[in-house]
């Protein structure tokens, strides 16, 4: 298989495969937690359960000052490499074109190299996190197999957009085309990994905002 | 087949599991925020102490069973299923060192509500037979004495006798189509009997209907803590046989937590069908008589005074406001805790750890969390709303040498009531 | 023109003057991104030589390679370099025909056996002969015959490099390169459809001068192909700004902006377009506005549209997830209602605890 003739599968039946393999996959994880079911609250309602729910959903992004105070470190890596990667993903003109071809929406990019310095500095966070979690007692002790898997799959693809912007190494074809590979990787784990938190945290939210505003708590 | 066993705590686990746990163990990322969150693991740094650490074999049933991954895992043998050492072994931090405060489901950053699948594993913990000793026995004397503290009827009625004496009150017993069926605590009947007395006459000033029951007067739940639903459900059908027969329009849950939750929250999901009276914490209640003009004060209280929101009444169960402002009208000089309302800190004991001897030196461990919020307020008196949250907490005073007075909410406002 | 004459001669034979052969000397070293002090080392090479032998043979193509050689904007210096080979057989550009032609390419390899040139353009169909036939010899027999007395091979174009337009899906005639069939002699590789004509002259250069020149692992001289379009584009700096025509005809377009997101495939071409242009360096594609096809890499009518962003997924996406999603459903309902049965199991079976059931000893 030469350089050119890999792109074109990556960009072709891999895509396609991995794309379904995430869509489908998303969809048969929320539903086999939806579908368990919850009991019906019969107590009397004080507060909106919706409202509640609605609410958590978004604010539980903003820590409270204790955590901020107490997890320091751990709210700042996570929000750098979480924005990070939401400006990588969602706001490089190429990468908004594989949405737009997906979804038919588009929306303005920036420019290259602010990508290539987010990348950067989203990379040097996820090491961070990294050695956070092997170091930290609580992280190391609640680490599994799982979550070191999710780490690699997820800063593979900002390594290979690397080196693929810069041209390191290899054929622009083979880097390019490692760099969607690596993508297309972190699709097929992303619904059956801690991936798929991304999706699954708005349901958490959701239940405990709802749980709590129904009893006229704002969590 | 009696007894406990394996297979019924594997069960209870299974049928326990619902979408917002598997929403919740779906969601989990391992980044340890919610350890921060919890004054067990502030105040040890034992990691084994992190909250979503405790739920480990619930989470392992999860995966194994109502996961598809899980399932297959298992099936070839790939992970290891849970079995009975596991939950032994997992006991003490399922019961001692989780007071089912709630405040990791407030930090965690994906929104897990740990407290509430605590609570869920302690039914299998239970049904396996490893719940604490000390649990277990508040609880056969929840269902055979009708208290957990063992309080029977004639030391409640004894305590009356001397309330109505000593304030010149009539504490109404039995009396069929009152307006409200106040609960009490067995703590308040042994250790806080002045609660009786400053109910009875802010009820009288208040011109309050009202009524004590003989046969359902204990308002804490042993069955929520210990973690079985059907004896809690035994423990709340009692009072809404006698809420029903007396015709109640309200029962007043007591300055008590655990108590609160078990009756207006978990009460009608136990019991299985809404409650045709409404119920509400003492607190809502006189915040109630405060906005009518029912509550008049005589003096306003002098010293400083800080509030220790219980867990259950605060951040789990949504009566946040009502203390403050009663103690606003009560007090010039009323502060707030750095991290209070519903981010308060746990005073240490609630959950059934009071109940479980074993937990005694952890409990008092991790007093030094409330101790270090004290510290930067340094007030004259504390008020709380449970009477557990205060024998703990002057317990808590009394081991780090702390001369503070401790102060429930309702007997200060009763001491300061306006005299005809 | 003797052969035995030096193409210094015939140059000044010719009239050349010195100063434009040097000056053509430094553009090809320029190209070949040697130093200054090299020039004088391709001139003093190149005036010695004798013209060597070289055979073109054209198989499966459209004679645009021939054409991007010949058809120059005006004579150059590259058409006298190619005056200066004995270029024994050629069938556009020869005067003989028949079996005259066939015979000239014959005594060629016979005088020169081993030391010719071979110049290929045109890939080489299958194994069917009907597809293309010179003089009754099948196209792969006339490669291979005369591919053994050769002193090494240059693929001009696509076509011969890669198999090119020939071997665009479905390959109806079983095109293939010349690599493909030939192992054992070394091969240059000048892809493009057509090379720049410059390229072509310029690997002869280097080839006369420097013997074999180093080969990328697609078998193209590094010094021509080291780059991508997009690396030496002059549009780059929109690229990185993030500024981008949208349409053919947008504001951007007209400002020259990137033209990415109109499929360019820039960056994963490798060839001297941006550097070296086209038509005596009046400009190149994308100066042009339009998109770089990527012709100079295999396979490139196949990589995807024309006009789709390199960067995108080349089948419908939309549509996989939207199937994805159906089956998802179908699946996860099945799975949903698989697991809710086993809760309700759990739950049928669940046995009343009373107090006597929570002692481990009772």
């Amino acid at each position: 298989m030469t350089d050119a003739e890999f792109l074109l599968w990556v960009r072709g039946p891999a895509f396609t495969t991995a794309t379904f393999i995430m869509c489908a996959g998303l969809v048969i994880r929320f539903l086999e937690i939806f579908l368990l079911g919850r009991k019906a609250d019969l107590a009397e309602a004080r507060g909106s359960a919706f409202a509640g729910g609605f609410r958590t959903m978004f604010k539980r992004s903003i820590p409270d000052a204790g955590s901020f105070e107490r997890s320091g470190f751990t709210l700042v890596s996570g929000y750098i490499f979480h924005i990070g990667l939401f400006i990588v993903i969602f706001l490089f003109v190429p990468h908004i074109l594989v949405f737009e071809a997906a979804t038919g929406l588009s929306w303005p990019g920036l420019p290259s190299n602010i990508i290539d310095a987010t990348n950067v500095v989203t990379m040097i966070a996820l090491l961070a996190v990294l050695i956070h979690r092997i170091k930290d007692p609580v992280m190391r002790m609640l680490s599994e197999f799982n979550d070191y898997l999710v780490w690699f799959v997820t800063f593979l693809p900002l390594l290979t957009g690397y080196l693929a912007f810069h041209r390191v190494g290899l054929s622009a074809p083979m880097l390019i085309g490692l760099h969607i590979l690596s993508v297309e990787l972190l699709m097929v784990l992303f619904p059956f990994t801690k991936l798929s938190h991304a999706f699954t945290l708005w349901m958490a939210r959701w239940y405990n905002g709802a749980i709590a505003g129904y009893k006229g708590v704002q969590s | 087949m009696s007894g406990p066993s394996f297979e019924r705590g594997y069960n209870a686990l299974k049928e326990e599991i619902d979408a917002p746990t598997a929403a919740f163990f779906s969601s989990c990322v391992h980044c340890g925020m919610c350890a921060e969150a919890c004054l067990f693991f502030t105040e040890t740094r034992d990691p084994k102490y992190t909250p979503i650490h405790k739920l480990e074999p619930l989470r392992k049933v999860w995966k194994q069973e109502y996961t598809f991954w899980g399932k297959l895992g298992k099936a070839l043998g790939l992970s290891r299923p849970l079995t009975d050492q596991d939950l032994a072994d997992w006991e003490s931090l399922v019961y001692d060192s989780c007071t089912l405060c709630g405040r990791c489901s407030m930090v965690c950053p994906v929104g897990n509500d740990i407290t509430y699948m605590i609570r869920k594993l302690r039914e299998g913990m239970a049904a396996a037979g490893h719940a604490p000793k000390g649990l277990i026995d508040a609880t056969k004397r929840a269902v055979t004495i009708g208290s957990p503290m063992g309080v029977k009827l004639p030391a409640l009625q004894a305590q009356i006798r001397h309330t109505e004496k000593e304030y010149d009150v009539k504490v109404p017993m039995d009396v069929e189509g009152a307006e409200y069926l106040c609960l009490l605590s067995s703590m308040e009947i042994m250790n806080f009997p002045e609660y009786i007395g400053s109910i009875a006459r802010i009820f009288k000033k208040a011109k309050v209907s009202w009524t004590l029951s003989s046969q359902a007067f204990e308002a804490t739940n042993s069955g929520i803590q210990i973690g079985v639903s059907d004896i809690a459900a035994e423990l709340v059908q009692r009072i809404v046989d006698v809420a029903e027969e007396l015709k109640v329009k309200a029962v007043i849950s007591p300055e008590c937590g655990h108590a609160y939750m078990a009756i207006r929250w978990d009460g009608p999901n136990l019991v299985g069908k809404r409650f045709n009276f409404k119920v509400v914490h003492i607190l809502e209640l006189l915040d109630e008589l405060r906005t009518q003009g029912r509550l008049k004060m005589k003096d306003k209280e002098a010293r400083k005074l800080t509030y220790h929101d219980p867990c259950q009444i605060a951040r789990r169960g949504g009566v946040i406001d009502q203390p403050r402002n009663l103690l606003n009208m009560l007090a010039d000089n009323f502060v707030e805790m750095p991290e209070t309302g519903k981010m308060n800190w746990c005073c240490g004991a609630g959950g059934g750890v009071s109940s479980n001897e074993r937990a005694d030196d952890l409990r008092l461990k991790t007093f030094a969390r409330k101790k270090a919020q004290l510290d930067t307020i340094n007030v004259d008196a504390i008020v709380s709303a449970c009477s557990n949250c205060r024998i703990h907490l002057e317990e808590g005073l009394e081991e780090y040498h702390m001369e503070l007075p401790l102060l429930s909410l309702t007997e200060t406002i009763a001491e300061h009531l306006a005299e005809e | 023109m003797s052969k035995d004459k030096t193409l210094g001669e015939t140059l000044q034979e010719r009239g050349v003057s010195r100063r434009s052969f040097l000056k053509f000397c430094a553009t090809t070293a320029s190209m070949m991104a040697l130093p200054p002090a090299m020039i004088p080392v391709i001139a003093a090479t190149l005036e010695k030589l004798r013209r060597p032998s070289v055979i073109w043979l054209s198989f499966q193509e459209c004679t645009g390679c021939t054409e991007s050689l010949t058809r120059s904007h005006s004579a150059t210096i590259e058409d006298l370099i190619f005056d200066t080979i004995s270029l024994d057989y050629h069938h556009t550009l020869q005067a003989a025909s028949g079996s005259a032609a066939e015979h000239a390419r014959e005594e060629a390899m016979q005088e020169n056996y081993g030391n010719y040139i071979l110049v290929v353009d045109g890939s080489i169909p299958g194994e069917n002969n009907g597809y293309s036939t010179i003089a009754g010899i099948s196209n792969k027999a006339m490669l291979l015959e005369v591919a053994a007395g050769a002193a090494a091979i240059v693929a001009v174009g696509s076509c011969a490099a890669f198999g090119g337009i020939p071997k665009a899906d479905p390959n109806p005639t079983g095109a293939v390169s010349v690599s493909d069939l030939i192992k054992d002699k070394p091969i240059v590789n000048i892809p493009g459809c057509p090379p720049i004509p410059a390229v072509i002259t310029g690997v002869l250069v280097q080839f006369l001068t420097f013997g074999l020149p180093e080969l990328d692992q697609l078998g193209r001289p590094a010094a021509f192909y080291g780059n991508s379009i997009h690396d030496r584009c002059y549009r780059r700096p929109f690229y990185d700004k993030g500024l981008f025509a949208d349409s053919f005809d947008d504001e951007g377009a007209k400002k020259g902006w990137c033209l990415f997101k109109l499929g360019c495939k820039g960056p994963t071409t490798y060839n001297a377009c941006a550097t070296t242009k086209w038509n005596d360096g009046t400009s190149f594609p994308i100066e042009a506005g339009h998109p770089c096809l990527g012709c100079s890499e295999p396979d490139f009518w196949d990589a995807g549209s024309f006009y789709k962003a390199l960067s995108t997924p080349t089948e419908d996406i939309g549509k996989t997830a939207v199937y994805a999603g159906a089956a998802g459903l179908i699946a996860g309902a099945a799975l949903g209602a698989s697991l809710r049965a086993r809760k309700q199991s759990a739950v049928k079976n669940h046995e009343r605890v009373t107090i006597d059931d929570l002692d481990q000893e009772s």
